[in-house]
């Protein structure tokens, strides 16, 4: 029996996994299938062809030593140690290196260089919050254990009941998350600032100043949320892509952050943004710690240049302002817009990854490596920041993103 | 033909085949859209049928799914599982470098064209 | 890793307080990373010429926030500040970051001006793995790092019931867990109070949910410190922080220490950070002045050893755990904050500043700063400037300059314009102390060593490490008149040689080296006489306590310091 197996799926981190053999007990659905096995990429492949390790890091090095700037790109999937060589590699290439917030919760980011985020690690919720919002979000669905682990069954110290703790549930659609809620309201799309910022004049004792109707709620509602809120002993709001991927994008981060501000000065109130992958943080904070910067990070001139909306892969690739590509734990082919694909298929791509996915369809190099938390193990970020150690649980003939990264990183330098 | 705000996210069938893109089951899993039964009346589809998604950025061919009574989507917005199908219709760029994946405007009409299989959703 | 290296400084001025050296021209002699007798040394592979130099220890910083989750948020909010690039990359790193900086540009920064030890001063144990990351993504320079104790449920629980034995049993188990240092508490009891809006405003008020008070937690933790005989004491961000009055506070917090007495090797119980910070008399912002004079004299009579705190004027990332304290300055300054309550552990925040000579209320806290320097015993005071708190590390040369020369201080106050509010506020500008160099290398050197307790370093004695800074000038031919020079030199070591090697050649980074982590193992202690209070606190975690803890195998090159008290 192996105990206290961190899942490496979501930013939930679960990490009281306990694995008999090849059975996991305490695994969500999407973490179960994580740990199942399933097609593997059999061998590295150079334009189809297999080759052996040697030769397909050979060709890596030799593409990007050759780009005049590639992107690296993806890391939010793998350990802090690949990701820190990852930087290391960009920053030696000459290149840009960019993360998956980039088209995930990147928005958070620049609204945290505006205003700061008032935050606090995931035992506030389950100890202290009597107030849980999820707004534009679905953690029922992308966020299996959340509400079990740490935010709405979750019990500790303060919060003895599930009477003591209200949860509300904001959405543009009932998703079944909605059906946790005590309190659900439905908005219109991309009225989140809007709504934000009505509730940040009922807040700060200006309900005048809100119309009779914001983004589908009445005044009424409005207050009655307000109000929600205002009464919370501990409030908690965590928030996902409604808010990131919608209209206005790192300004409704920021209205909330100011709500969050503003509820600060009558009761104790924090954020948490609801990261996506299992290691994204890290593949933030290690680039930001190695270059100052926690995405859209371009080398080309020798040192760090931060640049949202220039060197942010997708419109890096729109505008083909990169020559080639290596892509780390991540598939940008399936989760970017097309036009950014269009121009993946007309670069050089280097793929690093344990599964076939729709990036090895536009890859030249694909070099397979093991899988991190189940074959490898390393330093993984949850998605209120804190460290996990991930455990190699089942051997493996793969090599690990960490040796092939620094076998890369040695050739090029 | 009816005009729509589309928006896009993660469902647990999704998740529980990220791995595993090349799969019938990944296609089954994200090659939908979600839609209120109101609108799926005016199109004339039924579940199980297809749809031509149009937007500014692209178009696509996808089934439609329509969701247990209470948690179909209000009239006039359609839910596309994340994905290389919904990323040929949204992901427009307002200069953030975050492309906006939700909210975007779009038509939706009934079609015969077939959905095209996962393995070749690139090819286009 | 290193190589028998051999290392011949001859002619140097050598300045060795911990030895008493003040100033005579000798030879000194590298082997293997240590200082050795010449008739040991052997060829040398290097002999450096140090004629009209000043050869002394290397550096150290008692107290610096270098490392840790919440360095790397503000350098995620302030990219403002990181967008300066110190360096290309090239043979070794690019460098980024203006007061806030990437690793390697720490690394190489302290190298450049002849630091070689820093000291990390407060991570949450929870998150010791990540600060453990960064610190080892710095290079240069050997590090450790102290875990937060001050608002850690088990410690109210165990300072409330004035149990020693527990609480050293906890001390020795968090502190092996985080291959932690020693035992930092910063605002104690108030950074719980502010997961209630709170905060706590008087060492001898009940933490809100517990029945200890801060004095308690204080001198429960003083005294398992001493009997566990930590290498370092507790090192304390004393309650009410940057206010007026804090100076009160502080003197309270001194007197406990008095109370529980030196520690068994007659060394002080308590280590006051940044003291600047808490030395304001007065009521409001208004009537704010200097209780440095005051607190200076207690300081010197106590069994507590001090660091400044020092503001620099300019632009700067106040962070620290005290989450009410920060939540408070962004009130005032109406900055940017960042927050985060972490567990049942402890929090922090952060929210950038700027300290303008002309504001009267910065002038006194620059004034305050350096009336510690110039007043406290040089055997008790260390120069820090609570990077990034007070301002940049690269800016001790300055402060070190500032309490040698008179004229210089003089010269700053007219030329940055200083309020004149410090003339009646403060007695800086009637001050004509002028520390001679020797007291500035016990203030950087062998103090600092002394109070964390690391015998191998501040020293160019027999055995000790070999981290050697040579300074480009002859101390005993500058005049305090000629800050210039002083200036200069302190910011462009000739030679910073760590662990035996040569690293830095006249202010330029010859060598990318990477230093050891100590941490302590206070073994000998009977840990499960807390197994119950573990588990039962665990039950409030969100992480299971298997995975709760650094293994030294994670650690570049962890040095374990075994302490083994009954």
């Amino acid at each position: 029996m192996i105990r206290d197996v961190v899942c490496t799926f979501c930013g939930n981190a679960c990490d009281d996994i306990e694995f008999e053999g090849e059975y996991g007990r305490n695994l969500c659905p999407v973490g179960e299938a994580k740990f199942a096995k399933k097609e593997r990429l059999k061998a590295p492949m150079i334009d189809g062809r297999e080759v052996s390790y040697e030769e397909a890091i050979e060709r890596a090095a030799e593409i990007l030593r050759e780009a005049k700037r590639p992107l690296l790109f993806g890391w939010s999937s793998t350990v802090n140690e690949a990701i820190r060589l990852g930087v290391i590699l960009a920053e030696k290439v000459g290149g840009i290196y960019d993360q998956c917030s980039s088209v995930c919760h990147a928005p958070t980011t620049l609204a945290m260089i505006e205003e700061g985020i008032v935050g606090g690690t995931l035992g506030q919720a389950k100890n202290r919050a009597d107030v849980v919002v999820f707004w534009g979000c679905n953690p029922v669905e992308a966020h299996p254990r959340h509400p079990t682990r740490y935010s709405v069954m979750a019990r500790g110290f303060l919060t003895r009941s599930r009477a003591d703790r209200r949860v509300v549930v904001v959405d543009v659609r009932k998703t079944p998350t909605a059906y946790l809620a005590t309190d659900f309201y439905m908005v219109e799309p991309g009225s989140d600032f809007m709504i934000f910022t009505a509730l940040r004049s009922i807040v700060n004792g200006h309900e005048e100043a809100v119309p009779e109707k914001v983004g589908g709620l009445t005044r009424e509602e409005l207050k009655g949320l307000a109000e929600i809120l205002m009464s919370a002993k501990y409030g908690l709001i965590f928030f996902g892509l409604g808010v990131t991927h919608s209209r206005g994008s790192e300004r409704n981060v920021e209205a909330v952050i100011k709500l969050v501000q503003d509820l600060n000065r009558k009761t104790r109130f924090i954020l948490q943004p609801m990261r996506g992958h299992f290691n994204v943080v890290g593949s933030g904070e290690v680039a930001a710690w190695e270059a100052g910067f926690e995405y859209a990070i371009d080398f080309s001139r020798g040192y760090a240049r931060f640049s949202p909306g220039e060197f942010t892969a997708v419109e890096a690739l729109i505008r083909g302002d990169c020559d080639a590509a290596l892509i780390v734990a991540s598939d940008p082919a399936a989760h970017f817009p097309r036009k950014a694909v269009e121009r993946l298929k007309e670069i050089p791509v280097i793929q690093i990854d344990p599964h076939p996915n729709l990036t090895t369809k536009v890859a030249n190099v694909v070099i397979p490596t093991a899988i991190v938390g189940v074959e490898a193990e390393g330093t993984i970020y949850r998605m209120d920041g804190v460290p996990l150690r991930v455990k190699k649980i089942r051997e493996s003939e793969y090599p690990s993103d960490v040796e092939i990264i620094g076998k890369i990183l040695e050739k090029v330098v | 033909m009816i005009e729509v705000v589309v928006i896009t996210g993660r469902t647990t069938d999704q998740g529980m085949t990220i791995d595993e893109k090349l799969s019938e089951a990944y296609m089954k899993a994200v090659s939908f859209c979600e839609m209120n039964e109101k609108d799926m009346e005016k199109l004339g589809v039924k579940d199980g049928d297809r749809v031509l998604v149009r937007s500014e950025l692209g178009e696509v061919v996808l089934y439609v799914r329509k969701p247990e009574m209470d948690l179909q989507p209000p009239e006039g917005l359609i839910f596309i599982p994340m994905g290389p199908y919904a990323n040929r219709v949204v992901g427009a760029l307002n200069g953030s470098g975050t492309p906006q994946y939700k909210g975007i405007k779009a038509t939706v009409e009934k079609t015969d064209r077939e959905v095209v299989p996962v393995q070749e959703i690139l090819n286009f | 890793m290193s190589k028998s290296k051999v290392i011949h400084i001859k002619n140097g001025v050598v300045v060795d307080p911990a030895q008493g050296i003040e100033g005579e021209v000798m030879d000194v002699f590298v082997r293997d990373g240590k200082i050795v007798e010449e008739s040991e040394a052997g060829k040398a592979d290097e002999v450096i010429d140090a004629r009209g130099m000043t050869v002394v220890p290397g550096g150290i910083d008692i107290h610096a926030h270098i490392a840790g989750p919440k360095v790397t948020a503000g350098r995620a909010m302030r990219p403002e500040d990181m967008k300066y690039a110190r360096r290309k990359t090239g043979a070794l790193r690019c460098a980024m970051g203006k007061v806030l900086m990437t690793c390697p540009a720490i690394g190489y920064e302290y190298a450049r001006m002849g630091y070689t030890t820093a000291i990390e001063p407060a991570t949450p144990a929870l998150y010791a793995i990540h600060t453990h990351e960064e610190l080892d993504s710095i290079p240069m320079v050997d590090k450790a790092v102290l875990p937060l104790f001050g608002n850690w449920h088990l410690t109210f629980r165990f300072a409330a019931e004035n149990d020693v034995e527990r609480m050293k049993a906890f001390i020795a188990w968090a502190i092996e867990r985080s291959k932690g240092f020693g035992v930092k508490v910063v605002n104690p009891g108030g950074v719980e109070a502010w997961k209630y809006g709170r905060n706590v405003h008087s060492l001898n008020e009940r933490i809100p949910g517990f029945d200890a008070t801060p004095a308690e937690v204080l001198t429960t933790l003083m005294k398992a410190s001493i009997e566990l005989d930590l290498p370092h004491k507790v090192h304390v961000h004393c309650n009410n922080l940057g206010v007026p009055g804090s100076a009160e506070t502080t003197a309270e917090t001194i007197k406990l220490a008095a109370k529980v007495g030196e520690s068994k090797d007659g060394r002080e119980s308590l280590h006051i950070t940044h003291i600047q910070f808490n030395a304001y008399t007065g009521e409001k912002w208004r009537d704010m002045g200097s209780g440095a004079e005051e607190l200076a004299k207690l300081v010197n009579s106590s069994p507590v050893t001090v660091d400044i705190g020092q503001p620099i004027f300019g632009h700067t990332t106040t962070m620290t755990a005290d989450g009410p304290f920060e939540f408070a300055l962004h009130k005032l300054v109406k900055g940017k904050w960042i927050n985060k309550d972490v567990e049942i552990e402890t929090g922090g925040g952060i929210v950038p500043i700027t300290y303008r000579a002309k504001s009267p209320v910065n002038a006194v806290q620059w004034a305050v700063g350096l009336e510690f320097g110039l007043l406290v015993d040089a055997d008790k005071v260390v120069i820090s400037t609570d990077y990034p708190n007070g301002g940049p590390f690269v800016e001790y040369p300055y402060i070190m300059t500032l309490l040698m020369s008179r004229k210089f201080r003089e010269r700053e106050i007219r030329e940055k314009g200083v309020n004149s509010y410090i003339e009646k506020a403060t007695s800086l500008p009637s001050l004509d102390v002028e520390r001679t160099f020797y007291e500035i290398v016990k203030m950087t050197r062998s103090t600092p060593a002394r109070i964390l307790g690391l015998r191998a370093k501040g020293s160019l004695r027999i055995g000790a490490d070999a981290d050697i800074t040579i300074y480009p000038f002859d101390c005993r031919n500058v005049s305090p008149e000629e800050y210039e020079v002083l200036l200069k030199g302190l910011r462009n070591a000739a030679y910073t040689i760590k662990d035996g090697e040569v690293v830095v050649r006249d202010g330029e980074i010859v060598k990318e080296i990477w230093g050891r982590t100590f941490w302590v193992n206070a073994k000998g202690v009977a840990r499960e006489i807390i197994e119950e209070d573990l588990n039962e606190v665990f039950r409030y975690y969100t992480v299971s306590r298997g995975n709760y803890g650094v293994k030294k195998e994670w650690l570049r090159r962890a040095e374990e310091i075994a302490v083994d008290a009954c």
